[in-house]
């Protein structure tokens, strides 16, 4: 297939994994950020390709992951409330709350659709004037613009019935939190596809501040192997900063239609991060002046603080401090069918992919 | 905390994992016997001198048209092909429908129109039905219900049960997988595509039959819901054996292959309705694929795999860069209603 093979050649990749062994012999932590980026290194079995010196570890950056007990609880509790549709991302479904999951309250009658874009809950709204549509807004810069221009969206063409519940959340301060709070780092392979949107500056703190390598980097193998490979020069030679490996996508200065939809849309709070705790200006609420499309506004409910599931590690794991394969938990209580914790329910997550590709 | 599950979920129809404990842990609890227990496609029974294979199926696909079918070809198609991989002759159909009120008439005409032309196709005669009709809201549109009985020749029993296995013996398909459920999973949903996945859905019964009596077969089976990964996990667990497959040998048409890469499907957990899965001999392989190559139904298949004497009881993938990894039955529910 056009555009996917040519990355996927055992070749290219070798080759790099070749010149990766001669570069360096420091022994380095590099952490990728996103899920996807998880994903790729177990799909195409990355790890075995690395010298023994070269350390992945998984980062924070499954937005399923992520999203916080809390938020979850009020999309169940919102599921309850008639007259109300709830539209989600499929892999939301199956993230357990404190007590039921979305799934399962579809199953006791809740009107939970699953939708691909964010622009059919607005098709939704039109077809079913007399309920509300609630939708479960999640992601990072990727996912949020799309958001924004719903919301948008929804203002040109007067919708009123179309909500949104926003646990949309930034990448740059929980990267800076895990530096802060002393997660061993050398290096992070940061997300193509929200830099594609953000630009590159947000990572500059980063390189200039902390001192750590920034490679922003596709997510096919050979973007991935070249990514390390350019860590591991900017480390070798103690010069970080800021490059970009996936320039076929991203360009310095961002989407700056995207970004100027997010930021007309959203303003940034402090937020709850699963397994992190609140992270200072790390998520996006709807600003005031859109406040008739804030689900939190119009529905307001209590939930009662919730605790994170018993022997379930996800908070370590979100933080690169452990790997799956140290949770008690992990392939017995805890599988892709039945999960525990919200790292096994996305494909994106660092335990499902672990399940799904150990081997 | 985690609350017992009490309820269905849609993820226990799915044909993988959750559905496959329901079944052992409510059905076949209740029903058990020695017939039952087998769990084949369709069980083989015997009727005075001869053998009989008979299975039922129910349909509940939506969008009820596709690129490439509609609800009453499929229902005539996965009848056929669970007989015919069973090594049965098909012969005979029931056809039962569940009608949503207000369904229209012209639609049911079209439905009833391929029904028939797939059955002759087929050449099975649909010899008893049922019509039901239920309040607007208790169904969805419409459901149809089909049972079918073949005959086996004593040589094929052997067929479904998967007994003489060993490691070596190859893996066959006869054709590009996961072109059933992307292509209804696109006609459902307003990802707006552009697309020309078109099911596969056919009935396989003349193509299998002619395997059948010009090479040895030692297993069949059709990937339907759960995909190709769900049947051969359920082989390997089934012979206690490993399951090697190529990716670069997998036939997946490209804009299947598209679909997955941005849905983060896997096309092997993707349902095929005009698909089997052969394991025969290595000496019989090249006969077999010469066979499949000469029909239309046949063209694009592959030897995509072996059997193989480690990772007993799993299946693993070698991909195209070298790497290995398993590959496991679907859990729960991946796609909407695809049959």
């Amino acid at each position: 297939m056009k555009y996917v093979d040519e990355y996927r050649k055992k070749d290219l990749i070798i080759s790099i994994s070749e010149k990766l062994k001669a570069v360096s012999e420091k022994e380095m932590v590099i952490m990728e950020v996103c899920g996807g980026h998880t994903m790729a290194i177990h799909r195409f079995g990355l790890a075995a390709l690395l010298p023994p010196n070269i350390h992945l570890i998984s980062g924070p950056g499954c937005p399923v992951c992520v999203s916080s007990q809390h938020f979850i609880d009020m999309a169940m509790a919102y599921s309850k409330i008639p007259g109300i549709i709830i539209t989600t991302y499929g892999d939301l479904i199956r993230v357990p709350g404190s007590s039921t999951s979305l799934e399962k309250e579809r199953a006791n009658g809740s009107d939970i659709r699953i939708i691909y874009s964010v622009l059919e809950s607005l098709e939704i709204a039109k077809m079913n004037p007399e309920k509300k549509v609630v939708f479960l807004g999640i992601g990072f810069e990727t996912t949020a613009p799309l958001t924004a221009a719903a919301v948008l969206q929804a203002k040109s063409e007067k919708i009123t019935n179309f909500y949104v519940l926003s646990a949309h959340k930034v990448m740059p301060p929980v990267m800076k939190a895990l530096v802060e709070e002393g997660v061993k780092i050398d290096g992070f392979i940061a997300p193509g596809h929200v830099t594609a949107i953000t630009g590159t500056a947000i990572y500059n703190d980063l390189a200039l501040v902390y001192k750590l390598g920034v490679v922003v980097a596709g997510f096919e193998p050979s973007d991935m192997m070249q990514a390390v490979l350019m860590l591991a020069v900017q480390i070798e030679s103690g010069n970080p900063k800021v490059e970009i490996q996936y320039q076929r996508v991203v360009h310095n200065e961002g989407n700056l239609i995207a970004q100027r939809i997010l930021n007309k849309v959203f303003d940034l709070r402090d937020d709850r991060w699963r397994g992190l705790g609140t992270i200072a200006q790390s998520g996006l609420k709807i600003r005031d002046e859109f406040s008739q499309f804030d689900a939190e506004k119009h529905f307001i409910i209590e939930i009662p603080e919730s605790t994170e599931p018993k022997g379930c590690i996800c908070g370590q794991i979100l933080r690169g401090l452990k790997t799956p394969a140290e949770c008690s938990l992990f392939g017995k209580k805890c599988t892709p069918a039945d999960p525990v914790g919200a790292c096994m329910v996305s494909g994106e997550g660092t335990c499902a992919t672990y399940y799904k590709y150990r081997s | 905390m985690k609350q017992i599950e009490k309820t269905i979920l849609l993820g226990h129809g799915s044909g993988g994992k959750m559905m496959h404990d329901l079944i052992e842990n409510v059905f076949i609890k209740h029903f058990e016997n020695s017939i039952l227990s087998e769990q084949t496609d369709a069980a083989i029974v015997q009727a005075g001198s001869e053998k009989i294979a008979f299975t039922t199926d129910s349909f509940v696909i939506d969008p009820l048209f596709f690129p490439g079918g509609n609800i009453g070809k499929l229902a005539v198609c996965g009848t056929v092909n669970d007989l015919a991989v069973s090594g049965a002759e098909p012969l005979y159909l029931s056809v039962s429908f569940i009608i949503e009120e207000g369904f229209p008439f012209k639609s049911l005409e079209i439905i009833a129109e391929s029904l028939a032309a797939e059955a002759k196709k087929a050449g099975v005669l649909i010899v008893t039905g049922d019509t039901k009709v239920v309040n607007k809201g208790k169904c969805d549109k419409l459901f149809i219900n089909t049972s079918g009985i073949g005959l086996v020749r004593n040589d094929r029993t052997h067929i479904t049960k998967a007994l003489n296995i060993v490691p070596g013996d190859i893996i066959i398909i006869n054709g590009t997988i996961g072109d059933h459920g992307i292509s209804v999973l696109n006609a459902r949903e307003s990802f707006n595509f552009k697309t020309t996945i078109v099911s596969d859905c056919a009935s396989l019964n003349h193509i299998i039959g002619e395997v059948l009596n010009k090479t040895q077969v030692k297993f069949m089976r059709d990937p339907t819901r759960g995909g190709v990964a769900t049947v051969l996990n359920e082989l390997a667990g089934k012979i206690n054996l490993g399951i090697e497959i190529d990716e670069s040998l997998l036939p997946v048409n490209n804009g299947v292959k598209a679909m997955c890469e941005i849905l983060g499907f896997d096309p092997l957990h993707i349902a095929n309705e005009g698909k089997v899965l052969i394991v025969a001999g290595k000496e019989y392989g090249p006969a077999i694929i010469e066979i499949l190559k000469n029909n239309e139904l046949g063209r694009n298949c592959a030897v995509i795999g072996r059997v193989v004497d480690d990772h007993r009881g799993k299946v693993v993938l070698r991909n195209e860069t070298g790497g290995r990894r398993i590959i496991d039955s679907l859990s729960g529910d991946q796609l909407p209603r695809i049959c």
